[in-house]
């Protein structure tokens, strides 16, 4: 097996708030292989963008922490760097691209100058080369006339728009990983459906690796290799996405797949999950989904399982994998 | 564009009309009146009429208002108090105002923006717990006060005159001690009125700048690799001036305000300080006057601000 490009070693990060300590994510292992891409699933507030931004040492600290874990990047530990260095790997090594593209780009410089501050710091680009690369990256993602569009001010391009704009900022430096936070989430859903191919598209291009963050499995389907579900900021499933889509060994994970609403069913009720996403502050005992769980048992509220191997890529932490699904 | 200039224009005209009714109603309807103050009670009824009838006194209100407009922009406007002309005797002094007002609107923009940024990157630092304190202090000191404490202290001091534009006597002074003294004269009634802006501005620039930090858009500049002080500075500071602009109008009322006391405490031969002693002889062609030059001032201070805003600010649209 080739060596992965990150390999992240439990990861735990809290936020110390006011009313107390919110564990985000905790003890969260997973690995990227270059130019695969892979996604991060589960419901809201599951920890999924704490994650993403762990990564690039963007947590805001305080209340934020990172408690513990490795970042292993290309075998060096990003949170072992000094910030300066780490300035180095963002936007260079690793991108990032966020939910909102109304508010996630500067109100006040246009798309040109924003994506044209990343080459020169980042390139050591004259403003004239770097302004050429800009436009370069605009055309890539398909945003007409780039030449014009380079000094217009995110305020007057669409949503879509935008977020492509983002998408040619993140990849200036061409990095090795992007790590897109719900990209789509704010889209139109034919909006959505555009920018999910462009990303995939350009991902074959320049083959960089990609995680892909969504509550959406509808999204997952269409570009993933692998899938990480995760709940209550643990990883509670992992596996190509043949496995995760056809032979899940998660409850949760299947609560997932069918609340995906389908197009023939139109008529039958959505199936979502019954019960509440916990309290990441008050979490249950044992395993962190046992309240919401068909197939629990008494078992299951003792100890918090750990992650079951069912074959050597696919992992489940399930006590009642077999019996699932 | 050219439609907004023309429609602010044309509102602006409409409130200044707006404002000299109404400071009309309110100055000829205040107790007292210029005659029964200025003059002798043994005067004989006789000479009173005739002055009520020059002044336009015998009018009814309405009528000496348009009067006072007709004459104003005539040039036959006299002061009720010493008969000169009142746009001479303004003209004479509102340099010196203006000059007043610049010094302290200068102070107050290029302390408090710095002050403010600094209070916001170091939050809850013993130097921010400072300025907060300051900054209280000084809003709640009033200006009057303050202003007679350090006249006494720096008189006690120094033994150096504060009061007026410049001091008495200067012969034997060089050049540069003439400029020392003109600066010092200036500099602190200048500092005392600066201080409320000061106070209130850092405090404004502290609370943009902690709000625009938190926005999505540094975290994406964070992300980009953007180093930490440039996401400040240049991400930040940028979108954080953009509502502390609009303040530049809202700060000449109060600075023209503040100037009526100082110049009044400071003997500062300014228009305001003309303005007060205008109101206690009730001369009405001169506190009109003045108070119709302040509010152009004002509704100007209005306007540069929304232009500038626009300058700033690529999402703003004139239509
Ligand atoms: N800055 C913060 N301060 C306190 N709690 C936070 C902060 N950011 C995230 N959290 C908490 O961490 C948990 C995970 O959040 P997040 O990763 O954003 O969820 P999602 O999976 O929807 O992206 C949530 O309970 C959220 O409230
Ligand atoms: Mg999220």
């Amino acid at each position: 097996m080739k060596t992965p490009l990150l390999e992240v070693r439990s990861l735990t990060t809290q936020f110390f708030t006011e009313d107390g300590v919110v564990r985000a994510v905790e003890d969260v292992n997973f690995e990227i292989h270059p130019g695969e891409i892979l996604s991060l699933v589960g419901e809201s507030g599951c920890g999924k963008s704490v994650t993403g931004l762990s990564l690039l040492r963007l947590i805001p600290i305080p209340p934020g922490k990172i408690m513990s874990g490795e970042l292993l990047f290309e075998g060096r530990d990003l949170l072992g760097l000094e910030e300066r260095e780490m300035e180095r790997v963002r936007g260079n090594d690793i991108s990032m691209i966020f939910q909102e593209p109304m508010t996630s780009l500067n109100p006040v410089f246009t798309i040109g100058n924003q994506i044209m501050e990343a080459l020169q710091l980042h390139q050591n680009l004259d403003k004239k080369e770097a302004r050429r690369r800009a436009i370069e990256m605009l055309d890539r993602v398909k945003i007409p006339s780039p030449e014009v569009r380079i000094d217009s001010y995110p305020h007057q391009l669409s949503g879509g728009m935008r977020q492509r704009a983002m998408i040619a900022m993140a990849l200036s430096c061409q990095p090795k990983l992007l790590i897109a936070d719900e990209p789509t989430t704010a889209l139109d859903v034919t909006i959505q459906a555009q920018v999910l191919r462009l990303l995939k598209e350009i991902q074959g291009e320049m083959g960089m690796a990609v995680m892909l963050i969504t509550h959406d499995l509808g999204v997952v389907s269409e570009i993933a290799d692998r899938v990480a579900v995760m709940y209550a900021g643990r990883i509670v499933e992992s596996g190509p996405i043949e496995a995760i889509f056809g032979e899940m060994r998660h409850p949760y994970t299947r609560g997932l797949l069918e609340s995906i609403p389908q197009l023939e069913e139109k008529k039958k009720r959505l199936n979502a999950i019954p019960g509440q996403v916990p309290n990441p502050m008050d979490l249950p005992t044992g395993c962190k989904f046992h309240p919401r769980c068909h197939l629990m048992i008494d078992d299951c509220k003792k100890e918090e399982p750990p992650l079951y191997p069912v074959n050597k890529n696919h992992f489940s932490r399930c006590i009642r994998w077999k019996e699932c699904c | 564009m050219t439609s907004f200039l023309l429609r602010r224009i044309l509102q602006m005209f409409i409130t200044l009309i707006g404002i000299s009714i109404i400071s009309w109603l309110i100055i000829t309807t205040a107790p007292g009146g210029p005659i029964s103050l200025t003059m002798d009670p043994k005067i004989s009824p006789k000479i009173i009429e005739q002055m009520m009838k020059n002044y336009d006194l015998d009018k009814p209100v309405y009528q000496q208002y348009f009067l006072w407009i007709k004459k104003l922009f005539t040039g036959r406007l006299y002061s009720f108090k010493d008969g000169r002309p009142v746009l001479e005797k303004i003209w004479e002094r509102i340099g010196n105002t203006l000059l007043l007002n610049l010094v302290a609107m200068t102070i107050i923009f290029s302390l408090a923006i710095p002050l403010g940024v600094f209070s916001a990157r170091k939050q809850y630092s013993m130097m921010d717990r400072l300025t907060t304190f300051g900054v209280f202090l000084g809003l709640s000191i009033p200006g009057f006060w303050l202003a007679y404490l350090i006249i006494l202290g720096t008189v006690e001091l120094f033994g150096y005159p504060v009061l007026g534009m410049r001091s008495f006597v200067t012969e034997g002074f060089g050049a540069g001690e003439i400029v020392m003294d003109r600066i010092w004269h200036l500099l602190l009634p200048a500092m005392i009125m600066a201080i409320h802006g000061l106070a209130g501005l850092s405090r404004y620039t502290r609370s943009s700048m902690l709000e625009v930090i938190r926005q999505d858009y540094i975290r994406t500049a964070k992300a980009k690799g953007v180093p930490e002080e440039t996401v400040y500075y240049k991400h930040g500071l940028r979108n954080a001036l953009l509502p502390i602009v609009t303040l530049f109008g809202f700060l000449i009322p109060g600075l023209i305000g503040g100037s009526i006391i100082m110049e009044s405490v400071f003997a500062w031969p300014g228009i305001g300080r003309l303005a007060y002693q205008a109101v206690l002889a009730r001369d009405y062609p001169v506190v009109m006057t003045i108070n119709t030059i302040t509010a152009v001032l004002v509704l100007l201070g209005n306007f540069i601000a929304d232009l500038l805003y626009g300058v700033a600010d690529p999402r703003i649209r004139y239509q």
